[in-house]
């Protein structure tokens, strides 16, 4: 625990970058600003994981643990999803989000 | 002394996190990101995780940010703006992010946290006995499939990144390169008229 | 008396119609034809055998006739009334049966040298055979929705055959014609049927029919507009009989179903389907003398007596011989109907719904001679008209002698058929209404001047220069010919009184000599005037004629019925009545309906833009889900 903090300000911290993530991601464009975006969510989130166990039960270490392992997966999903905008790239010649909406009615 | 350290890193991961969704150049946005994550790895420091910290700013502000840096420089013109959504659109979702923020904020605040004062560290050598451990409350399992996701995921990023081989001559026409590309012949139309 | 083997008399008929309609390019056309009089004869014998047996054998029980009834209940609406389908004997309808197994017999083989050659061949008899299924189920009928249903498939019949020839527009509107009008008495009979159903709660005959029984004694229970219910159901009853039997002003439908091919004409138009009207208010007669003290019956009397003087009047003018035949039809059908009017019921006033149907029985057996006389003259000559034909005696000897039996009968020469009828008609109605009987009599005096203007106009009158010489019909045409002129010399001699009459029990009746010499000499007053006119080809019948000025024009024009009824149809009702209502159809009903479909297709495009595929729509959706839920669950809902 961090003395003289308490997790109410971490918490509200954590869901204000949470939400302008989700803002980020429904107004923005650009296929890699929503990459952006879908970073700072799951950044918000792992602070929330750190400081629940660091406060609340200080003793367990689901949460670190947890934490290292949503880093991780998230490192592989950028990836991957920077290797599919490349691959759109070479076919629409864009990286626009409104060239993506074959699948529609 | 942590509370100004820590309101002043809050403000400046808000500001930056703001910046980064709103800002109408691509690098920029990514740079932005940097300040955020650095940010959140000044919160791991401060929360006495070393080894988090550590990874925080290796995987991400290292890796992450140079991957994105690289596929902006593949895939844009640097000095292109980027475009806005229309305007009711981003009305509408501000509007429901800052509902949905009242309710987290109404539920985190009238919750009562039974916080306790015992500061425990938790040193790297916990967290890798932890991680490897094969008794009860072990991650063992979860560490060895995250190592076959990890390779699973090189495969298919190259394989994707690669493409099809002799698709990438030339890329498809889309309604955008249509209509940029129509704008371009009317253009020399005009030019060629405007010379005859 | 055991009469389920009456069950076969209609069916044969109709097993022939399915046979034939269904195997009908693989059967060749002499076996067909041979099939459907094979059929007919079998009806046939079993016919007479029945009339033989219940006339003679064991009809009678205490002096009266009684009826049998076989039946079967079809639907069930309460415990008394149901649509029934069996058969009921009783006279009326076993001589009826005589009548149209007779006439369809001879029709049968007449047509099977007529219709020779004709590509249709098959197909006539198989609908010939309808026709005499559906007619038999009429005359058997035990119950008034029964009647009715069979006098629907009379009419479809009738339909089929009036347009046989299908490739001719006038063809196709006669029978249009025909079934319109038609269906429009029969919408009059169903309200009757209906009205009579619900008021006495049954449809069965005996039961409606009985003197005693509960419909007729309690007729007046319930009126409407100052008469009785019964009376209206009766009177629209007898309008559906009048549209069949061609009364006026139901009448139009009859001169335009001449285009259908003779031999139909001589069946259906002629001697059974025709007669369906009177056999139907003969069916009914003791309702309709009960019921209101007779009133429907001097509505009846009236209409017969106007129709019968009416069609006397424009046959006297026709040119086309079938359409003068046509006329004379509805005139003794009128006669039929005013017998009928002016009866009586018990004993010797039952005079004359006795004659009715004495003349119902000899007037088939000479119509359709004359019908089939005057087919075998247009197989002949090729044409219609008595403009193209004279002095045909010389070439076609056998028609010429049927032909004459059979105007000598019609005109009332004794000691044909035509005489003995027509004679108790004349009775009747001099004893009941003399307004009547002097109707009567000009209309016989009428009657016999043009059946001789017709007979002398074909085989005298002027000597025609044919293109082919006219010759003699083959065996097949002048057997039926032979057939029904004996008939029509001997079926006189019937004492019918003893069997068919009102109250079922039979009466001996007697030669009225002073009217009878009456009738006679008007006949033959009609007959001179023909000779004087017709037998050697003159100008006095056209200055004659000149002489009447514009009343021979409109008679010619058969009065103008047609193009009245086409002007009420065209100009009133389609323009003033239909249109408006099929205005407020199409925009106003059409257009809600269109309207709810338009509205759902909007609606649907709206709707389907939630599928957008933009990820970030879908995104919105999700975290907005999430919010609202998040607000429901953890504030709104509290257990």
């Amino acid at each position: 625990m961090i003395p003289g903090i308490s997790i109410t300000e971490i918490l509200t911290l954590t869901s204000i970058l949470f939400f302008i993530g989700i803002y980020g991601f429904i107004t923005r464009t650009n296929l890699i600003s929503m990459l952006i975006s879908v970073e700072i969510i799951m950044n918000s989130t792992v602070i929330n994981f750190v400081i629940i166990n660091k406060y609340l039960y200080p003793e367990l270490l689901q949460g670190v643990v947890y934490s290292i392992f949503i880093i991780a997966v998230a490192a592989a999903e950028t990836a991957l999803a920077v290797a599919i905008i490349i691959n759109l790239y070479k076919q629409i010649s864009s990286v626009d989000v409104k060239e993506t909406e074959t699948l529609k009615y | 002394m942590e509370k100004y350290i820590f309101y002043v890193l809050a403000l400046i991961m808000i500001i930056s996190a703001i910046a980064s969704v709103s800002s109408r150049k691509m690098l920029r946005s990514v740079v932005y990101l940097l300040f955020v994550l650095i940010g959140i790895a000044g919160i791991y420091f401060m929360a006495d995780y070393n080894f988090l910290a550590a990874i925080q700013l290796t995987v991400y502000a290292g890796g992450i940010i140079v991957l994105i840096i690289f596929s902006v420089l593949l895939v844009h013109h640097i000095d292109m703006e980027l475009e806005v959504a229309k305007k009711s659109k981003r009305i509408i979702t501000a509007l429901t992010c800052l509902i949905g923020l009242g309710v987290f904020l109404t539920t985190i605040y009238s919750h009562p946290f039974v916080e306790t004062t015992a500061a425990v560290t938790t040193t790297t050598a916990d967290i890798g006995f932890a991680l490897l451990s094969t008794k009860a409350g072990g991650f063992i399992l979860p560490f060895e499939v995250i190592s076959i996701l990890l390779l699973a995921v090189m495969i298919g990023a190259i394989i994707i990144a690669k493409g099809e081989d002799g698709a990438e001559d030339q890329p498809k026409e889309t309604p955008l390169v249509k209509q940029e590309k129509s704008v371009e012949k009317k253009e020399e139309l005009l030019e060629n008229e405007v010379t005859v | 008396m055991n009469i389920s083997y009456l069950f076969l008399i209609p069916l044969i008929p109709l097993a022939v119609f399915l046979v034939l309609g269904i195997f009908n390019q693989k059967i060749k056309p002499a076996v067909s034809g041979w099939i459907g009089v094979a059929g007919l004869a079998a009806s046939t014998i079993l016919s007479f055998y029945a009339a033989f047996q219940y006339f003679f054998v064991t009809g009678k029980l205490n002096g009266s006739f009684q009826s049998f009834t076989e039946k079967m209940v079809w639907m069930n609406f309460t415990d008394t009334l149901h649509i029934d389908l069996g058969i009921l004997i009783d006279p009326i309808s076993i001589m009826m049966l005589i009548v149209v197994s007779t006439i369809s017999l001879m029709v049968h083989i007449y047509s099977l040298g007529y219709m020779k050659g004709d590509p249709g061949y098959t197909k006539f008899f198989a609908f010939l055979s309808l026709f005499t299924f559906s007619m038999y189920g009429l005359v058997l009928a035990t119950n008034l929705f029964q009647i009715y249903i069979f006098w629907e498939l009379v009419g479809v019949s009738s339909f089929l055959l009036i347009g046989f020839y299908y490739t001719r527009n006038s063809a196709v509107a006669a029978a249009k014609k025909a079934f319109i009008v038609t269906r429009f008495a029969d919408f009059g009979f169903l309200i009757g049927i209906l009205i009579i159903g619900f008021y006495t709660g049954t449809w069965d005959f005996e039961t409606l029919n009985n003197p005693e029984g509960a419909a007729i004694v309690n007729w007046a229970s319930t009126s409407f507009m100052g008469l009785s219910v019964l009376t209206w159901a009766l009177i629209l009853i007898f309008m559906g009989g009048a549209g069949k039997s061609a009364m006026l002003p139901l009448h139009i439908w009859l001169p335009d179903a001449m285009e259908g091919p003779t031999p139909v004409s001589a069946l259906i138009h002629a001697a059974t389907m025709v007669v369906a009207g009177v056999y139907l208010v003969a069916r009914l007669f003791p309702m309709y003398y009960f019921v209101e003290e007779g009133f429907v019956l001097n509505i009846v009397a009236y209409v017969g007596a106007f129709s019968s003087l009416f069609a006397a009047i424009i046959a006297i003018t026709q040119t086309d011989i079938k359409r003068i035949l046509a006329f004379s039809t509805m005139s003794q059908i009128g006669y039929m109907m005013m017998s009928l009017g002016v009866s009586g019921f018990d004993g010797l006033e039952g005079v004359g719904y006795m004659a009715s149907m004495f003349h119902l029985f000899t007037h088939a057996m000479f119509k359709a001679l004359l019908f089939l006389g005057a087919g075998s003259v247009i197989h002949a000559v090729h044409s219609n008209y008595l403009k193209d034909m004279g002095g045909l005696r010389k070439h076609m000897p056998v028609t010429n002698i049927t032909f004459l039996i059979a105007a000598l009968a019609i005109a009332g020469v004794p000691p044909l058929a035509g005489f003995w009828s027509k004679d108790e008609i004349l009775v009747a109605a001099f004893e009941n209404n003399q307004f009547l009987y002097s109707i009567g009599i000009l209309v016989a005096g009428l009657t016999a001047f043009y059946m001789f203007r017709l007979y002398f106009g074909i085989f005298w009158g002027k000597e025609t220069t044919y293109a082919h010489k006219p010759k003699e019909s083959p065996r097949s045409m002048t057997i039926p010919l032979i057939i029904l002129a004996i008939f029509s010399v001997m079926v006189g001699f019937i004492p019918f009184s003893e069997y068919v009459t009102a109250d079922k029990l039979g009466f001996v009746a007697h030669l009225n000599y002073p009217l009878a010499a009456t009738a006679v000499l008007i006949g033959l007053i009609g007959i001179i005037f023909a000779w004087i006119f017709y037998k050697k080809e003159n100008d006095l019948a056209e200055r004659f004629a000149h002489a009447f000025g514009f009343f021979y024009k409109w008679a010619s024009n058969k009065f103008y019925f047609d193009e009245l009824y086409l002007f009420i149809t065209r100009k009133l009702i389609f323009k003033r009545i239909s249109a408006p209502i099929a205005y407020f159809d199409k925009k106003f009903v059409d257009g809600t309906m269109e309207g709810i479909g338009n509205k759902t297709l909007v609606i649907a495009n709206k709707i389907k833009g939630i599928q957008s595929g933009k990820v970030q729509d879908y995104a919105f959706g999700f975290i907005s889900g999430v919010v609202v839920l998040a607000i429901v669950f953890i504030y709104l809902w509290t257990n």
